[in-house]
């Protein structure tokens, strides 16, 4: 059915002519990287002492794609490349702007991060099943949720990392995984499908799954099209996928039952995804549909906030608890999408990116607390300052930071929400963040008494199971976890630079103009 | 038709909707099922019924002389259908190990991983 030659076509009506220079290329790079390396480790499966090698130098060249793209990104403004050359609306787009780029990068951190914990953590029965291929492929889906300029192939990456993360949840096949899957999957799958149904609708009012194209088309179409309901799918969607309250349930259900590095994994990025899916749309796409629901995004916020830490203060487990300390820290981000001021979405994006780091560091401390004490259960917990003086000090710099405490990366965010929150006049906003921060304190504080500072249990602990019996060799876990707590410090005492890119995405998001101007440049006003 | 077909997807979202409420797994899997389908069959209705020639252009042109049929939403609902059908073969064999392993379908004794007899944390020091 080839074409004749020779028959003058004038393709630039319908297609890219221009070739692509070759930064960005660096759009595509990690997530077609991520698909091969997944499918290359697939095949060495087998290898089971080569995998952790060939993963971590792999990770390593992932997160000089994504700081490619990042510095890209930033010297060049929003980037947008079309597969198959197709002009947009028609072809699939990648639009990189800064949110994108910083998310992808901090993600791709916490994936190497996790790439070198697993080394210790993940045995060979795992290895074999495929830890290694399936940590690539959720990369693959994770970046390129973040990368995407196109609601359905959003949607697409999103069933991606779907599932490859219930490949990595059920790693093992013990009793409790099985049971923390099984909810965990359905419920997420239901998720993704309201997710499918309300591109559906979408598809049906604007006839294009361009985020740009609906971005502009929303701004003049207003009131004619029931853009609400749209909007409040999308809502409920993400804010599943994310777990708000409430639901919110699925998470503290399941994410505690697989391997610590892959609770770690899931901690950090997943729930993260689903905040980034709801800046996209809320604010973005469907900003004016946003002020109507946000008196109700901020009710969910304080209610997931506060039952989050409320939670945790009721847990005995160490891993539990932190499950209820990640809905807590949701709630933090959507009291910024409630806002949505300039001020206020900085927070959001800052508090993400530090959640990101500190809640993976968190959940691979609480594996080698279990390592040291034989438990997971903070009763049965104890001694580790004796015993362990620098992971107490690890830990207690990682419980500072996620209570929100200077001079620590969870300071910054919450003190801009609360600025943020008095500024809009919300003042029962800004209260509960600080009444979180509290709370969080008392519940890791009663961590740190009990798993830490008491004298340890002198009666042996009954049935340690799911703890790898593999000595600690202390370069090759402490090194991880030592990066992301240095970047926690780090960004703790000197927040200005980031503070500045996460100013200038959320201006961005705001005020879509070089979003839209990216993929078509000619329609600029 | 569109009236027709809108009246059938909201039948099929009632009759999922009901299925995934009930406690057991395996009709929450029937109804995560119909739940996709009737996804479909959204995806397919919104994308407007049109009686149309094939979306072919004649080789000597580059853009569609006639009105064609659009073939975006059945691209879009293969795409849903490949991932609906590989999850849900993904799902049916995690409920059967979970009905294996934990000797039940029943969603409310699955309570090996949050179980009910949770001791309180320590509550002084």
């Amino acid at each position: 059915m080839a074409a004749p030659s020779g028959a003058a076509v004038d393709i630039s009506q319908a297609m890219v002519v221009a070739e692509a220079p070759l930064a960005d290329w660096l759009v595509i790079a990690p997530v077609a990287y991520c698909l091969m390396a997944g499918a290359g480790l697939m095949m060495l499966r087998k290898y089971v002492k080569l995998q952790p090698r060939l993963a971590v130098f792999g990770l390593l060249a992932l997160v000089a794609m994504t700081a490619g793209l990042l510095v890209h990104v930033l010297s060049g403004g929003t980037v947008t490349v079309t597969m198959g050359r197709w002009l947009p609306p028609f072809g699939i787009s990648f639009s990189v702007d800064i949110l994108g780029a910083i998310l992808a990068f901090t993600a791709s951190l916490v994936a190497l991060a996790c790439g070198l914990y697993a080394a210790q953590d993940v045995d060979k029965t795992g290895r074999r099943y495929g830890f290694y291929p399936l940590l690539f492929l959720m990369m693959a889906g994770v970046i390129g949720a973040f990368v995407t300029g196109d609601i359905f192939n959003l949607y697409v990456w999103f069933e991606v990392l779907l599932i490859a993360s219930f490949g990595l949840q059920i790693l093992g096949s013990e009793r409790q995984q099985l049971d923390g899957a099984t909810k965990y999957a359905l419920l997420n799958l239901v998720a993704t499908t309201i997710f499918l149904i309300a591109t559906g609708f979408l598809y049906g009012i604007f006839g294009t799954l361009n985020m740009a194209d609906i971005a502009l088309q929303a701004r003049e179409m207003g009131a004619t099209a029931p853009l609400y309901t749209l909007a409040a799918l999308y809502l409920l969607a993400f804010g599943m996928k994310a777990a708000a309250f409430p639901v919110a349930f699925w998470l503290p259900a399941s994410y505690h039952t697989p391997k610590v590095v892959v609770s770690a994994l899931f901690a950090g990025l997943l729930t993260k995804v689903g905040i980034y899916a709801l800046l996209r749309t809320m604010i973005m796409l469907f900003p004016e549909q946003r002020d109507e629901l946000a008196t109700l995004i901020a009710i969910v916020a304080v209610v997931t906030m506060i039952l989050g830490t409320l939670g945790a203060l009721a847990q005995t487990d160490y891993r539990r608890l932190l499950g209820y300390l990640v809905v807590s820290g949701i709630g933090v981000m959507l009291a910024g999408i409630a806002l949505a001021t300039p001020l206020g979405l900085s927070g959001s994006i800052f508090y993400a990116l530090h959640s990101i780091i500190v809640m993976t560091a968190l959940y691979m401390a609480a594996g080698m607390a279990a390592r040291i004490g034989r438990s997971f259960s903070i009763a049965q917990l104890g001694g580790i300052y004796r015993s362990h003086v620098l992971f107490a000090a690890i830990s207690l710099v990682l419980f500072l930071s996620v209570s929100g405490l200077p001079p620590f990366s969870g300071f910054w965010p919450k003190a801009v929400l609360v600025k943020a929150s008095l500024d809009a006049g919300i003042w029962w906003l800004a209260a509960s963040i600080l009444v979180t921060g509290f709370l969080t304190t008392i519940a890791v504080g009663r961590v740190w008494a009990h798993a830490y500072w008491k004298p340890a249990d002198t009666t042996p602990p009954e049935s340690p199971m799911m703890i790898p019996t593999a000595t600690l060799r202390p370069s090759a876990t402490y090194l991880p976890l030592i990066g992301l707590v240095a970047l926690t410090a780090v960004f703790g005492l000197y927040p200005e630079p980031l503070l500045v890119l996460t100013e200038r995405s959320a201006e961005q998001l705001l005020d879509p103009g070089s979003y839209i101007q990216s993929v078509f440049p000619e329609a600029a006003q | 038709m569109e009236p027709i077909l809108a009246v059938f997807v909201g039948a099929l979202f009632t009759v999922a909707i009901y299925l995934m409420m009930s406690r057991h797994t395996i009709r929450i899997l029937m109804g995560v099922m119909i739940f996709g389908n009737a996804v479909n069959l959204l995806i397919f209705t919104a994308g407007r019924l049109t009686r149309d020639v094939p979306p072919i252009i004649p080789a000597a042109l580059d853009v569609p002389e006639i009105a064609t049929a659009n073939p975006l939403p059945q691209a879009l609902i293969l795409t849903a259908i490949v991932i609906s059908f590989s999850f849900f073969a993904f799902l049916l064999v995690l409920g059967f190990r979970a009905y294996q392993e934990l000797d039940t379908d029943d969603s409310r004794e699955m309570r090996l991983a949050e179980p009910k007899d949770d001791p309180l944390p320590p509550l002084g020091y």
